[in-house]
């Protein structure tokens, strides 16, 4: 009985301080790559190459996703704000919530899913194949040869994806709202226009989405740094870089949202 | 340099990202409609301002004229301070009175303008004198009990 229950303990205690010591290195690794940062200004071309990888082949998923959450805010917002006799409001509803926190959380859960996990693979398996090792040999710096490219591309490309799904979210709005509900086009833009202010509402998104693409990428390539060199172990650091990407991006978003609430007016 | 294409994708990718940027920002956003126009700042006095709000809208017979800048308490007059941004393009005679309304039943409050008949204009850093505060509910439904009551006490 007592052994039970302190083999738990035990287990539990392990598990903290494992998740403990992994957070310290991740942080200690951030600033590793910012530190072998050098040769992606260098050479950008490595940069632009993640870029097409991780940001171009995710357009398609982002732009359609941001169509459909678009659509259906439209959708949902006009059912509840008719009831009010409010549906005119209905470009401020779909446009706020878009701009605001949609736009930057479902992106950056999206991107963590469909670029994070493919750079954990990668990454992982480069390890188990030793070709990480085999560049350290060729005095070639897996840092600056291989993350840190990584590592910039998403930083760059995750505020832009957030755009254009916040943009696309609000010409999904707009084809429920205006064309197939029949809100009336003027007033549509002209809240919306009124409500969303550029400072307040779209660059804080764009700061949030900034924030979420650092994040995300340094948990992705921190786990297939960290992989153990095997197939299960290559899995296990996909599975794990997108949950605590899904959880780091929503903690994350509660925090900034509580800064940026702050004063608002 | 040789071009690769790489590089078109990037280019494409960034510039696509910009432009929904730059749609967000014109289309949705308040960008570009009011900055291009400079502005002429006025200060009104009110005992009670109610919910009104910083960016709040600026309107003279229903059209937006400008917004709300500031709004500072005046610790010498017990009274909010609140500073108008007004538009260049629109001008105002001196006497114009300001009062805080409401939009919709329970829509936001702006800030409603009443141009008097004044020859001489509103100018930077003058000072809205005619003032009408914000309708407080509670304040209105104490007044409608009280007056009941005195009704009431009068009829015995």
């Amino acid at each position: 009985m007592l052994s039970r229950a302190s083999r738990t303990l035990t287990r539990v205690g392990h598990n903290f301080i494992e998740n403990v010591w992994r957070a310290g290195a991740m942080l200690r690794f951030f600033f590793v790559v910012l530190a072998a940062s050098g040769t992606s200004v260098r050479r950008f071309r490595l940069v632009m190459r993640e870029v097409y990888f991780t940001g171009v082949l995710s357009l398609i998923i982002i732009i359609v996703s941001g169509l459909f959450v678009g659509m259906v805010l439209g959708l949902q917002g006009f059912e509840t704000l008719q009831k009010y006799g409010a549906q005119d409001s209905i470009g401020v509803l779909v446009a706020l919530s878009l701009v605001r926190e949609l736009g930057p959380v479902v992106a950056a859960l999206l991107f963590a899913s469909r670029a994070g996990s493919a750079i954990t693979a990668e990454i992982g398996l480069m390890k188990a194949t030793e070709q990480l090792t085999a560049m350290d040999m060729m005095a070639v710096s897996p840092m600056a040869r291989v993350i840190a490219p990584r590592f910039w591309a998403g930083v760059i490309s995750m505020p832009l994806l957030a755009a254009m799904f916040s943009a696309m979210g609000v010409f999904g709005g707009y084809i429920v709202g205006v064309v197939l509900v029949g809100v009336d086009p003027g007033a549509f833009w002209s809240q919306m226009q009124a409500a969303v202010d550029f400072q307040y509402d779209v660059m804080n998104g764009v700061v949030k989405s900034f924030v979420f693409g650092i994040a995300v990428t340094v948990i992705a390539t921190f786990e297939g740094f960290d992989a153990p060199p095997t197939a299960e172990g290559v899995s296990g650091a996909t599975t794990r870089t997108v949950v605590s990407s899904a959880l780091t991006i929503l903690a994350l978003d509660l925090v900034l949202t509580a800064f940026m609430l702050r004063g608002g007016t | 340099m040789e071009r690769t294409t790489i590089d078109l994708w990037f280019g494409a990718f960034v510039m696509a990202g910009f432009a929904a940027l730059l749609v967000l920002a014109l289309k949705a956003g308040n960008l570009g409609a009011e900055r291009a126009n400079a502005t002429y700042r006025v200060e009104a006095r009110f005992d009670n301002i109610g919910g009104l709000k910083v960016r709040a809208p600026v309107r003279s017979s229903g059209v937006l004229v400008g917004r709300v800048a500031d709004i500072r308490f005046d610790n010498e007059r017990f009274q909010a301070s609140v500073i108008l941004a007004l538009d260049t393009r629109y001008g105002f005679p001196k006497d114009t009175s300001a009062s805080i309304l409401t939009s919709g039943l329970l829509g936001e409050q702006y800030v409603g303008l009443d141009a008097g008949g004044d020859d001489k204009k509103l100018a930077d850093g003058d000072r809205v004198t005619i003032t009408q505060s914000a309708v407080v509910l509670e304040r209105l439904i104490g007044q409608l009990l009280f007056s009941k009551a005195q009704e009431d006490g009068a009829k015995k």
